[in-house]
């Protein structure tokens, strides 16, 4: 035991880290931080088994290791590759990921409902974000979405079946943290469903963990349903002294009101581990506890990366050694949206100094251009 | 007269039971490689012999077979990959039903090399009845003392366990094979680990194909170098092909891999020529999942070549001008078939039957199969066929198994042929739902490549 591990060195999109041998590609790119890391819609560090499935975080392989620089010829599933000694990852410079993982987005949205002006988990989406930063801004599908029948899974938890992405979270923590699972997948390809066996109600202390782990609104919190939308709460630290479980938690308030509890999430959106124990938190604090004297508060929720306040405030991110030109070298800088490709106005080909007045919508028409 | 090594005896009546069997040389493999040999020599002969997975990836088997790890104190398996539900293909079913003996051989002597005293069959659920020939079959070894404790008196302990699947396609991919008969849902694995090294219950596993096991009999009675004789190049042996569509003669025939497709389709030993006097259109040489092939880049190569029924001529030319061998499933159309009605079956055929664990499948498939519903009812657009292939692209190599990839195949090779026809059906709406765009160009010799 005492003899130490020798590090693997893997580079990154011209990052280089050292990590431990059997870390996974995406977990060596989570010690990088920031956009060099791939989105994971399926994977979850907090339960064994989970990955491989969702396809958005596809990296190229360009060299394997040191021993065998042979590239791979597919992309491979970042969250469930583990890196090899000198093995060098393309990510988001290379153009085969990012046009893949645009195809995925387009195919998790094609038969998405898209209803977020009426769905509690908008504003902390984990498909919201990834279709922001990795996909296209149209569709090219022209058919009818899918739909399924309606289902009751109980009192505390809302299904909508719609949403779901099939990331398969919810049947691990089921598995994993429950001890009888009630639920899984049915069916199968395109119309396969979440659903428990025979419209049963998933009743179980931890069952709630289910709407902390759904990527999307699929499992959504039955207590919070339509009460507000989440960026107009005020999210708190707060903790209770819990018989069945950490009792860490953040209350999700509006005044003095708790409105919603969820466990802790870090920056990738997944529950706060403490001393290695993944934070889960049980039934009666995430849905019975809803007085502030319930709980003792600590204090405004730290700032994560799906917060609208987060930008560029990374926690624990690593300085990479090389310095900007070799981390640039083959990235463009980023643009998030070039809106001339999408809007009507403002067409870079009118000056507006150079206009008589004020601009108006006639002066962006191309009868007006012309003259 | 090609060599039959599998189906010399399938005419002999009762060949079924175990005594006619037995009388015509049946068994004969299991007493000369328990008593004879030892397991590495066994695995030896059939590297010798250049045998080649019959189920459609084409990857020797010997290799195979010495990748397995041999932990200790772990026991290995070997499952036989009897779900035969690629369209077009029906050799295994043909296989068992006849002769299910030969892959009870086959399964003996495989598990004694490979070590395996639990060996299993995991066949299709619809194959219901051919179930119950195989119960029969190894109850009859069973009772002669070729399976069970100390088979041979050489210590060797073999059962044999039958396993029907629940009728899904995704359930012959190895690893979905494998969830499947561990009592889980038929959700394909992530690889690696291969099951080489984790398998069935976390045990090093060799999944095979049921012809790959039932030519382990001849290689062993005649030898692997006499095995390898036969056949051309890395295509060694004999190899089942199942030939269906507009063909005189549907069915199993036993080819050695030297005959030239031609030759296949219009011999009278094999397929008979083209039904009720019509041209030949296409075909599909290796089951659903390959590329399609116009009747002119079936029966030469790009480069001139004539094409001969084998792994490595079918494949000659890559995806651009060439397909695969696959599982031999042989679809032959001719010139009143209708290509784009045709990617569309396949196309719902995968839909159906992709297992939703990863989204480019899942979503894409479904996608693809409206969109040539639509086209194949005269309401397609231009842009779908440029849109097809773009979804084809984003599926194939993105997905955790390869129904992505078999999935995104036909119709990637049925735009690349057979873009006009495409073209056609949506330019010409109301005359593609009436009538067929019949034989356009696709039979014209091929322009010679300087």
């Amino acid at each position: 035991m005492a003899e130490e591990k020798k590090l693997f060195k893997v580079t990154i999109d011209n990052i280089t880290v050292e990590v431990a041998p059997g870390t996974t590609i995406l977990n060596a790119a989570r010690q990088i931080g920031s956009d060099v890391t791939p989105p994971a819609m399926c994977y979850y560090s907090k339960l064994q088994g989970s990955g491989g499935k969702c396809r958005t975080c596809l990296v190229e392989v360009a060299a394997g290791s040191t021993a065998d620089p042979r590239p791979m010829p597919k992309l491979v599933a970042s969250c469930r590759t583990n890196v090899m000694d000198g093995m060098i990852v393309k990510n988001i410079t290379s153009e085969r990921v990012l046009d893949a993982r645009a195809g995925v987005v387009e195919f998790l949205l094609i038969n998405h409902p898209l209803d977020c002006p009426i769905c509690d988990q908008a504003g902390e989406c984990h498909l919201q974000d990834l279709s922001y930063e990795h996909g296209k801004e149209g569709t090219r599908y022209e058919f009818a979405r899918r739909t399924f029948e309606k289902e009751d899974i109980g009192p505390y938890i809302q299904l909508h079946m719609t949403r779901c992405i099939l990331c398969y979270r919810c049947t691990y923590v089921a598995d994993q943290l429950t001890d009888k699972r009630v639920h899984g997948i049915l069916d199968r390809g395109d119309h396969a469903e979440i659903s428990t066996y025979i419209s049963k109600a998933i009743d179980n202390d931890f069952s709630g963990n289910m709407i902390d782990v759904c990527p999307v609104g699929a499992l959504t919190d039955k207590t919070f349903r339509f009460k507000n939308r989440v960026w107009f709460t005020k999210p708190l630290d707060a903790h209770r002294d819990c018989p069945t479980c950490c009792g860490k938690v953040t209350l999700w308030n509006r005044g003095d009101e708790v409105l919603r509890v969820t466990a802790r999430k870090d920056q990738w959106g997944e529950v706060q581990s403490y001393d290695g124990k993944p934070g889960w938190i049980c039934n009666t604090c995430r849905f019975d506890k809803k007085k502030l004297s319930d709980w003792v508060i600590e204090g405004p929720m730290k700032v994560n990366r799906h917060s609208v306040i987060s930008a560029n405030k990374y926690i624990d991110a690593k300085r990479s050694h090389e310095t900007i030109a070799e981390v640039m070298g083959g990235r463009q800088p980023r643009l998030m949206m070039d809106i001339h490709n999408i809007s009507d106005v403002n067409k870079p080909g009118v000056h507006l100094s150079e206009l008589p007045g004020p601009a108006t919508g006639d002066t962006f028409t191309p009868d007006h251009n012309k003259e | 007269m090609g060599r039959k090594l599998l189906l010399d005896k399938a005419h002999i009546e009762n060949i079924r039971l175990y005594d006619v069997y037995r009388q015509h040389g049946g068994y004969r493999s299991v007493e000369k490689a328990l008593k004879s040999m030892s397991p590495d020599q066994v695995t030896e002969e059939v590297k010798k012999s250049g045998l080649r997975g019959r189920g459609g990836a084409g990857f020797p088997t010997g290799m195979k077979w010495s990748f397995l790890a041999k932990p200790e104190g772990v026991p290995r398996y070997l499952v036989v990959n009897a779900d035969e539900s690629e369209p077009g293909t029906f050799k295994d079913r043909y296989l068992m039903e006849f002769i299910p003996h030969l892959l009870i051989e086959g399964m003996i002597t495989s598990s004694y090399a490979l070590g395996s005293s639990r060996s299993y069959i995991y066949i299709r659920g619809e194959y219901a009845w051919i179930v119950d020939i195989l119960q029969q079959a190894i109850a009859e070894a069973k009772n002669n003392g070729w399976l069970g404790k100390n088979i041979l008196g050489s210590g060797f302990d073999c059962e044999i366990y039958i396993h029907p699947g629940a009728g899904a396609y995704i359930c012959g991919e190895e690893t979905a094979l494998l969830e499947s008969l561990e009592g889980k849902r038929g959700n394909p694995r992530i690889k690696p680990p291969f099951p080489a090294v984790k398998g069935l219950w976390d045990c090093p596993t060799v999944v095979n194909n049921v012809e790959t096991i039932a030519a382990v009999v001849p290689i062993i009675n005649e030898g692997g170098e006499e095995y390898a004789k036969i056949g051309i190049g890395k295509s060694t042996g004999t190899k089942l092909i199942s030939s269906c569509g507009n063909i005189n003669k549907p069915g199993v025939y036993e080819i050695d891999m030297t005959i030239s497709v031609e030759e296949f389709i219009y011999s009278d030993e094999y397929c008979g020529g083209i039904a009720n006097g019509k041209r030949l259109k296409a075909c599909i040489p290796g089951g659903s999942s390959v590329p399609i092939l116009p009747a002119n880049l079936l029966l030469k190569t790009a480069k001139g070549e004539t094409r001969l029924m084998n792994y490595e001529s079918l494949a000659d030319g890559g995806f651009q001008t060439g397909s695969m061998m696959g599982s031999g499933g042989f679809i032959v159309l001719d010139e009143t078939q209708c290509v784009v009605k045709h990617t569309y079956t396949l196309a719902r055929f995968y839909r159906h039957e992709s297992c939703g664990q990863c989204s480019p499948c899942r979503e894409g498939t479904g996608w693809m199969e409206k969109i040539l519903l639509n086209i194949d009812n005269g309401k397609g657009k231009m842009s779908d066929i440029g849109l097809l292939w773009d979804i084809q692209r984003k599926i194939e190599g993105n997905t955790i198994c390869p129904l992505g990839d078999a999935a995104a195949w036909p119709v990637a090779a049925a735009i690349r042929h057979f873009r006009d026809e495409f073209e056609w059906h949506i330019t010409n709406p109301d005359d593609a739902v009436r009538r067929n765009y019949g034989l356009a160009n696709y039979a014209k010799p091929l322009e010679v490549v300087a």
